[in-house]
């Protein structure tokens, strides 16, 4: 650490500076800045647990975690969440099925074979897929790729304009760009030596991306894999739109489908009256939201951190 | 890697590589360029049918008038003000506050203490917080709850700071760690203090860095619909916003609800508000592009 003049008045063999009160203050500002991060985590906590406890009073949390009966709006009431979570998992599966190997191979073309050129030239239209609004993204889904999921589908009854498939494969156009840039720093951080050892063995560009740079990556690609899941999960406005909205217990991704996100969605915009079991069901399903994309994460953190160590 | 791997094949071909192993590695870099492409093509269709679909009705009277049910005649002037206002109010939060915790954390705090690393901790785990969870948040503490403000601009402004603040701050800590740190050793020996250090030598050399992240929050904040749904921002708003106060409306929003109508006029408009919306994004991130060309310096 720097010793820095005045910082210590009794510092011997230097002027004492005079305290700097002001200083003082602005520092103090400074943390306020940093330590509002902290509030607004225990803000969205705080504004998650009183009502979902309030909810869990009038609703067994039982029932409500193995109920496969979802309608929590009408009467009567009736609050099983597995639809709603199974919509969710079938619209991630979906997006992170087109996300993750082509945003991987995205990946491991740009760091391993194109030339610094042309990486220069495509990274940032790729990184301008993730500037689009999801909005529009929704739109495209709706009234683009539907129609193609209805015309192309292999089997039985074609599905409906709403469908889980269609919001799901533009989900993960949207995703794939993180997973692209999220592997890309992972492989690039793999020390040059290890591919060189691997070509003076006589390897393959081929054998050395996958059996040198992406293994020696792969927690990077995890923690990508991981964060990319997080995103699919916390995504609203392209299922909202093109997703449909019933609670649909099924696997198929023919069917239109309700996610957890598209829930809160339509119920916040439904205007329920503050203190009813309808409006306290908002917290719930966003407090299982929270929970699950916050274990992601801070999972998907830890990996990055602990191959950080490796290499750096 | 790649100063490297381009020319590795010429050098060292090696007589005993087998046609079976060159045909794999062929396939594979088909494979790559496909998952490449998909993206691009991803990126291509999207640009092309929201452009081939709204250009009939893009025009000036997509900022002139407001909405209408008559896709005919019906613009998104309130949303077009609405996004404005809520953004300055989304600017004038984040980008104080998204700074001076960016120096803190990067000039004044303690690296060794548990409190600096769990705010740290804190502000990654808050960037992937799905942005409906704001929403849920602005709804029970701001929109009504103990702040009760309604759903007005304040309100909306407040929610995107806060969901673009872990953006602002992680992208200015970066662009004030790419400051030497022989700037900080030459102010301080000519007997500057760490607080002017910061203010004229170190922030003034960040700004470039600085700035492009602002952009890019601010970017993400003008397309996110999904929290300003959920605090109650009105979907019909035949109004410009006249205050803080002010009940309003924004694009993504305006272009949700057109989506949502079955007339094939609103299906259009809907997609000409995409247009404008890409614009706005678009101009966004020259300024930031030209921004970051402009004033980086290399040390």
């Amino acid at each position: 650490m720097l010793r820095i003049p005045g910082s210590s008045p009794n510092d011997p063999g230097i002027l004492r500076a005079r305290r700097r009160y002001g200083e003082r203050v602005v520092i103090g500002i400074l943390f306020c800045c940093a330590a509002l991060s902290v509030a607004v985590t225990v803000g969205i906590v705080l504004s998650l647990i009183p009502p979902t406890l309030e909810f869990f009073r009038e609703v067994d949390i039982f029932a409500f975690l193995t109920g496969t009966d979802w309608a929590p709006l009408f009467v009567p009431a009736k609050f099983g969440v597995l639809p709603i979570v199974m919509g969710t998992i079938v619209v991630t599966i979906c997006a992170i099925s087109v996300a993750v190997p082509f945003g991987l191979g995205t990946a491991i073309y740009l760091s391993e074979y194109a030339r610094p050129r042309v990486r220069k030239l495509l990274k940032p239209l790729i990184e301008l897929l993730a500037g689009i609004p999801t909005v529009i993204y929704g739109y495209f889904a709706l009234k683009f790729i539907s129609p193609f999921v209805q015309n192309l589908w292999p089997v039985g009854d074609s599905p409906g304009v709403f469908n889980a498939l269609s919001a799901g494969l533009v989900m993960g156009i949207m995703i794939l760009p993180m997973v692209a840039s999220l592997s890309e720093d992972a492989l690039s951080a793999v020390p040059h030596g290890l591919r060189e050892g691997a070509y003076a063995l006589g390897s393959s560009k081929f054998e050395v991306s996958t059996r040198v740079s992406v293994p020696a990556a792969l927690s990077g690609i995890v923690a990508a894999f991981v964060l990319a899941v997080s995103r699919a999960v916390g995504e609203t406005m392209i299922v909202l739109i093109a997703a449909g909205g019933t609670p649909n217990m099924s696997l198929n991704p023919g069917e239109a489908m309700q996610t957890m996100t598209a829930f809160i969605a339509a119920a916040g915009t439904g205007d329920l009256p503050q203190g009813s079991t309808g409006y306290k069901t908002i917290f719930a399903v966003g407090s299982l939201l929270f929970v699950a994309t916050f274990m992601m994460n801070v999972f998907s953190n830890r990996i990055v951190l602990k191959y950080r160590e490796v290499y750096e | 890697m790649s100063l490297l791997a381009p020319d590795v094949d010429s050098v060292v071909r090696l007589p005993q590589q087998s046609v079976r192993r060159r045909v794999s590695d062929r396939a594979f870099l088909i494979v790559l360029v496909i998952s490449f492409g998909l993206a691009l093509a991803g990126l291509v269709a999207l640009l092309w049918y929201v452009f081939d679909t709204g250009l009939p009705a893009f025009g000036p009277r997509l900022w002139r008038r407001f909405p209408s049910l008559n896709p005919a005649i019906s613009g998104a002037r309130s949303a077009v003000f609405g996004t404005l206002w809520v953004l300055a109010v989304t600017a004038s939060l984040a980008v104080p506050i998204g700074i001076g915790a960016a120096v803190y954390l990067e000039e004044f705090a303690p690296a060794d203490k548990w409190y600096t690393r769990w705010i740290a901790l804190n502000i990654q785990n808050l960037a992937g917080v799905p942005s409906i969870v704001y929403g849920i948040f602005g709804l029970a503490f701001i929109a009504r709850g103990p702040i009760d403000l309604g759903p007005v601009v304040l309100t909306g402004g407040i929610i995107l700071a806060l969901l673009v603040l872990p953006i602002v701050i992680i992208a200015s800590r970066e662009a004030i760690r790419a400051v030497p740190e022989s700037i900080r050793h030459g102010s301080f020996a000519l007997g500057a203090t760490r607080l002017q250090t910061v203010r004229r030598q170190v922030l003034p050399a960040a700004v470039p860095g600085i700035a492009t992240g602002v952009i890019l929050a601010l970017s993400r904040a003008i397309g996110e619909a999904a929290p300003l749904i959920m605090i109650g921002a009105f979907t019909y708003v035949p109004f410009n916003p006249t205050g803080l106060d002010s009940k309003f409306t924004v694009l993504p929003i305006q272009i949700f609800d057109w989506i949502g109508r079955p007339q094939e006029g609103f299906t259009q408009l809907a997609a000409a508000a995409c247009i404008l919306l890409l614009a706005i994004l678009l101009a966004m991130n020259a300024i930031a592009i030209w921004l970051r060309n402009r004033y980086q310096q290399r040390w």
